[in-house]
């Protein structure tokens, strides 16, 4: 089950064990404002081949603009 | 949409799936670096003045009257441990008796401002509003700093 997480722990994975940040928004917003470092994969296009970038072995984190 | 896109990624195969359930809101409220577009304009965090006074509630205004003196300033933000805003200490309330705790004296539940507010549209708001200063905090209440209307005017470089 995926962990509900808030700012400090986003902060502390992100610093402490390399988690990868995921944008979820459309492109458009993405490319207005989005966290440091984050890349960008719209949930419509979350698939197999999109994801093949990612380093398993590291912490995801999912967001999108707020508790939608 | 971020829940699905976190069960979307444990079915693919991920063993550490975290959601950022408050999202970009949460973390632009809290004046934390951003990129994109829009990541350079400025906003009311940038202005605002960080090195504010504060004190606690259980403080006598007297004290604090005079250490904001000498500090220079004519205002002082009552916070608690976790640097949370509960009220605030104008000149007036800064005149109370000397021997009343700040917590009786203080004006409650200041209006406060979020730090990623574009600045602009905040000088234009304190301008129509005749607000000297406006305080700024986190989405969860943590003092940033104040905010005034001379300095969000100069970095808007908007027309007194």
């Amino acid at each position: 089950m995926p962990t509900a997480i808030f700012r400090d722990g986003v902060c502390r994975l992100v610093q402490e064990e390399g988690a990868q940040l995921v944008d979820v928004l459309p492109r458009e917003e993405y490319e207005e404002e989005h966290l440091p470092g984050a890349i960008n994969i719209p949930l419509k296009e979350l698939d197999r081949e999109t994801i093949a970038r990612f380093n398993r072995d590291a912490p995801v984190i999912v967001y999108c603009h707020a508790y939608q | 949409m971020s829940p699905r896109a976190a069960w979307r990624l444990e079915g693919l195969g991920f063993e550490r799936v975290y959601d950022y359930v408050p999202g970009k809101a949460d973390w632009f409220a809290s004046g934390l670096p951003k990129e994109g577009r829009l990541a350079s304009v400025p906003a009311i965090g940038d202005a605002a003045r960080r090195e504010v006074p504060t004190c606690a509630p259980v403080e006598k205004i007297g004290v604090v009257r005079e250490r904001v003196r000498k500090m220079g300033w004519d205002r002082c933000v009552v916070v608690n441990k976790e640097r949370v805003v509960l009220g605030l200490l104008r000149e007036k309330e800064l005149l109370s008796d000397p021997k009343v705790p700040v917590e009786e004296a203080m004006r409650n539940g200041p209006a406060t401002f979020r730090p990623n507010e574009p600045v602009g549209n905040m000088a234009k708001r304190m301008q129509d509003l005749e607000a000297t200063a406006v305080l700024v905090t986190t989405s969860d209440g943590r003092l940033v700093g104040l905010l005034y209307r001379e300095d969000a005017e100069h970095l808007a470089g908007v027309q007194m």
